[in-house]
């Protein structure tokens, strides 16, 4: 069954089968992380001694069913490889009913094997990583509960689930972003990311309240089956609404000042959910509601805008950060930038928006736990001008992030090339200026990864008194080099376009297209683009040495990128001065207007009684005298009354 | 009868305004009692003899002397400040009852009653014949409430009178128990007081006894007399003690200038009494002030 | 004698300074006093309307009105005693704590 655009484009609707065989188990997959998670978070100080290795053998469970169902997935025939389950029936009131039921398709599938897998090795390392930490097993929970509110997200089969995981992501993300509560910086920074991420869900609720107005419903089949006849404002107003969350959620313009600062968290939280996984989810939201943006053109275009925008942006910030993990952060927000540039593209890019999200979450996994190995062989010192030859010191750490490094600047042969190529390509065919500006992206990409590189690897040492840089332990570099791994070869899932194909029955099948220029003209631009930037990087920072403390005298752009693009004094400025204004004016209202008129009330009363209670001043005299008045008025008003 | 009403009014109303206005209590009972036995006579007047003997007997007889009573009790000195405590009650008070009295009075000027009837048809069997008859038949519920009243007014009053004794009455055991254990714990003299007034010139309540050295013991006076500071003083006795003296020595001759210096000894020994006049009683004993 | 109205406007003016009285004393005792000229005073009153219309039902209610006030008073004096044995003073003035 299709639905059809004005462009002639068929877009597949959601039509999943019941379950069977393996399939009866997808429930597992959620359940088992929640499991760990109560036993971890319920468990109290008992689980101290285990707890991390129960938190760390339920993803790799649910990761077990995952490659299972994946296995039964492949042996379907294409239209067949939709499943749902029932679980029971959440809301039901009156005619309006929603139901707790789960969705296995190709394009979830492959979020669960990201999720449970890449979240399987972090857990992994994070039990070398926090071996210190006195609360490990509290982490370990919170992780849990994440993993499990994570896959909620991707397997629900309607967006009232979907955004139950939302928020259970969110909260995940609050509590293990302020995971060190007792730094000041780490706590404002979860209750930043948890603030702003309420703006995003306000777009959320409304796009959903907006669903059961248009639809009756929030369920993907009844949606995707009733978007033809559904009127094109509500369709985009849904849309606009859709990408206000995905904008929250994804840390892309105008939402997207928290996740610098989200970087306070553990490095394997940053590793996991602000960069594989949760930041992802709004590419996964726009790529799910294909039905929705595919008729809603304009909502489109403000996709392509945002993400263009944002891959830009956070590029900048990437190339004058000095914190290692914030440099990272900049580049997660531009490669995800990239995402949904790509998944604005509609059916041309949906597929190359999954990949390159499946890639850089490998990648990008890799990048961020190679940092926690940085920073735990330099006592947490995160800023790379105190790095520098840490290649001898660290020969592992180097050779995996070094696989993570050609992997994200498109190093032809490692798993981003294969993605942001195609991006890039894709782009350039519908929308040239997002074409351009992908390209140059891709090359500033290539110079601050470089620069990154450079900085914490190569050069002079100019390492602190009493830092001695070490391997970190096995149990933190096994999961790198499985990473690495994959940042390595995350492109075979590009041979013969299989997920393309893979993924067609969810996002649908791209017509041809015309590329202006040969394809491979294209590659040989965007190699030779990056390579300026890589270059240049070379020449700034590899030729010469780094200072060792931050340069004050910089250029005006550079000043701005380390201020995060102004986004806290935009955010500051545009938002929060007027919202106090406003918020002070209404409270001032309510209190000289609304207070005032009851509190006036009252005081008028309270002040007669005041003045009226001094008649009652204990002298018997002045009672009598009261007495004698009232005796005097009856007999002065008969009198009048009488003559 | 008019000529009885004016003049009785006449004095009805000073004496009723004396009460008003006289500041002590007592002279305001006396006042009252000539308003009531005024009154007493107005009800003869009226052809209302029982009254009358009502009102001498139970108003200016019981009650007013109740009055009186109760006056001694509190104090029969006790009299108002004229400063009023009140802001503006005694102005307003005093408008408040002009404007009543001309309101009631040119009221009622205005009436006109005709000629009165008189009692002399109704007291025709005598008045407390009649008054009785009325009283004792359709009055005898209402009368009989009236006895429960003054019952219950009666035991009001004693209830109201009465002091709870919250501790035994101490018996002449215990007095004389706390005599000895006075005695014990600070040296109070364990006898009785000395009596006053042991001096031959002087033996009012007011003089205090003189010990064998001549010296006036203050305990032999009544403590409220000394409060009060009509107690005759210490040089006041010593000038007398040298009358005596002198006199003793025109009659012994030679004697005398011994006595004479056992005078100065004691006249310095009773000023213990009174240290103001210690240097006086030095410098010159028989000048003394008096 | 034609009528009873000098009576009545003397009933009247000893009321009014009975009630100004009242108004004015502070001793609890004369203040008592003062309200007892005005129960003489309303006396003289039924007794002199009795005369006029020749019925004796004003002197019943002019005995009452004794009767009545001499529980009054007993009480009345009873309770200025007990007062005054608590405050030391027999003035209306001091017993004033009852207030706001």
């Amino acid at each position: 069954m299709f639905l059809f655009t004005e462009g002639g484009h068929s877009i597949p609707v959601v039509d999943p089968l019941g379950t069977a065989g393996v399939f009866s188990l997808m429930w597992l997959v959620i359940a088992l992380p929640l499991a760990g998670a109560a036993v971890l978070l319920l468990g109290g100080r008992r689980t101290d001694s285990w707890g991390h290795y129960l938190g760390t053998a339920m993803p790799i469970g649910s990761f077990a069913i995952s490659v299972y169902m994946l296995l039964d997935l492949l042996g379907r025939d294409e239209t067949e490889r939709s499943v749902s389950q029932h679980l029971w029936d959440w809301v039901s009131v009156g005619d309006f009913r929603v139901g707790m039921d789960l969705l296995v398709d190709p394009l979830t599938i492959l979020f669960l094997l990201l999720i449970t897998g890449v979240g399987s090795l972090i857990h992994v390392y994070s039990i070398g990583y926090m071996s210190h930490d006195p609360r490990r097993r509290r982490f370990f929970g919170y992780l849990n509960l994440f993993v499990a509110a994570m896959l909620m997200l991707v397997m629900s089969e309607n967006y009232l689930g979907l955004f139950l995981g939302w928020e259970g992501v969110g909260l995940a993300s609050y509590l293990l972003i302020g995971f060190w509560q007792h730094k000041p910086s780490a706590a404002a920074a979860a209750k930043k990311a948890f603030v702003i991420n309420r703006v995003g869900d306000i777009g959320m609720s409304l796009a959903i309240a907006m669903f059961f107005v248009t639809f009756g419903s929030t369920s993907f089949t009844v949606i995707s089956q009733g978007a033809g006849e559904a009127g094109d404002g509500a369709l985009t107003a849904i849309g606009l609404l859709l990408l206000l969350g995905a904008c929250g959620k994804s840390a892309q313009v105008p939402l997207q000042a928290w996740l610098l600062d989200a970087m306070e968290g553990p490095t394997p939280v940053s590793a996991l959910i602000h960069a594989a996984t949760m930041v992802t989810a709004g590419v996964y939201l726009i790529t799910r509601s294909n039905f929705i943006f595919e008729l809603a053109p304009h909502a489109q275009t403000a996709v392509v805008v945002v993400g263009t925008v944002t891959l830009l942006w956070g590029a900048v910030i990437g190339c004058a950060k000095d914190d290692i993990k914030k440099a990272l952060a900049g580049s997660t927000m531009s490669q995800i930038g990239y995402m949904v540039l790509a998944a604005g593209l509609g059916v041309y890019g949906y597929a190359f928006a999954i990949f390159h999200l499946l890639t850089h979450g490998f990648f990008k996994a890799n990048m961020f736990l190679g940092a926690g190995s940085v920073m735990h062989g330099m006592d947490d010192d995160v800023d790379m001008r105190h790095y520098g030859a840490l290649r001898k010191a660290m020969p592992v750490t180097f050779a995996t992030f070094a696989m993570g490094y050609l992997a994200i600047i498109g190093f032809p042969g490692f798993s981003g090339f294969w993605s942001k190529d195609h991006i890039i390509e894709a782009a350039l065919v519908e929308s040239p200026i997002a074409g351009v500006c992908a390209l140059l992206g891709a090359g500033v990409t290539g110079f601050y990864m470089t620069r990154l590189m450079l900085m914490t690897f190569f050069g002079e040492k100019r390492w602190l008194k009493d830092v001695h840089p070490h391997e970190s332990p096995s149990v933190m570099t096994v999961p790198l080099m499985v990473l690495a791994a994959l940042s390595v070869l995350g492109g075979v899932l590009f041979i013969g376009h299989w997920i393309v194909d893979w993924l067609s029955p969810v996002v649908g099948e791209a017509p041809e297209h015309a590329l202006p220029i040969p394809a491979l003209a294209l590659t040989a631009i965007t190699v030779v683009v990056v390579a300026a930037g890589v270059a240049v990087a070379w020449l700034l920072f590899g030729r010469r040495p780094v200072p060792a403390t931050m340069p004050i005298d910089v250029s005006p752009v550079i000043k701005a990128a380390r201020a995060d693009l102004y986004g806290d004094a935009i955010n500051e400025g545009l938002v929060v001065q007027p919202g106090r204004v406003l918020t002070s004016g209404v409270v001032g209202f309510d209190h000289s207007g609304a207070d005032g008129l009851v509190r006036g009330g009252a005081s008028v009363v309270a002040g007669a009684g005041q003045g009226l209670r001094k008649l009652q001043n204990g002298f018997v005299r002045s009672y009598a005298l009261s007495v004698l008045s009232g005796v005097l008025i009856v007999i002065v008003t008969l009198a009048v009354v009488n003559l | 009868m008019s000529v009885t009403f004016w003049i009785l009014a006449i004095i009805m109303v000073p004496a009723a305004l004396g009460v008003l206005l006289v500041r002590k209590a007592v002279h305001a009972a006396l006042l009252l009692a000539v308003v009531m036995i005024s009154l007493a006579i107005l009800y003869l007047t009226l052809a209302g003899p029982f009254l009358f003997a009502v009102q001498i007997i139970v108003y200016t007889g019981a009650i007013l002397m109740l009055f009186l009573f109760v006056l001694m009790l509190v104090g029969v000195d006790a009299a108002d400040s004229a400063v009023e405590t009140i802001r503006g009650q005694r102005v307003l008070a005093i408008l408040g009852g002009l404007v009543l009295g001309v309101f009631l009075v040119v009221g009622l000027s205005q009436i006109a009653l005709g000629a009165a009837t008189g009692l002399d048809d109704a007291n025709a069997a005598g008045n407390i014949q009649a008054l009785a008859n009325i009283l004792f038949s359709r009055y005898v519920f209402a009368f009989e409430v009236t006895s429960a009243l003054l019952i219950t007014a009666a035991v009001g009053a004693m209830v109201l009178a009465h002091r709870e004794r919250l501790v035994p009455k101490a018996g002449q055991a215990e007095t004389a128990a706390q005599r000895v254990r006075d005695f014990a714990e600070s040296g109070k003299h364990l006898g009785p007081l000395p009596s006053p007034g042991v001096y031959a010139r002087h033996n009012a309540v007011d003089t205090p006894a003189l010990l064998p050295d001549g010296t006036p013991e203050p305990t032999s006076v009544s403590a409220v007399l000394a409060a009060r500071g009509t107690v005759r003083s210490a040089p006041a006795l010593a000038d007398d003690v040298d009358d005596v003296r002198r006199a003793l020595a025109q009659i012994d001759g030679p004697d005398g200038g011994a006595a004479s210096g056992v005078d100065t000894s004691s006249g310095t020994g009773h000023n213990t009494e009174n240290p103001g006049a210690d240097a006086s009683a030095t410098d010159s004993p028989t000048g003394a002030p008096r | 004698m034609n009528d009873v109205t000098p009576y009545i406007l003397l009933s009247a003016i000893l009321f009014t300074i009975g009630t100004v009285g009242v108004l004015v004393r502070r001793n609890a005792i004369v203040v008592f006093m003062c309200v007892e000229l005005m129960l003489n005073a309303s006396n003289l009153a039924l007794v002199a309307f009795a005369y006029q219309h020749g019925d004796l039902e004003g002197q019943i209610a002019a005995f009452f009105v004794m009767v009545v006030a001499a529980a009054e008073v007993v009480v009345g004096l009873a309770i200025i005693m007990t007062i005054f044995r608590t405050r030391r003073s027999a003035s209306v003035d001091d017993a004033s704590l009852l207030k706001y």
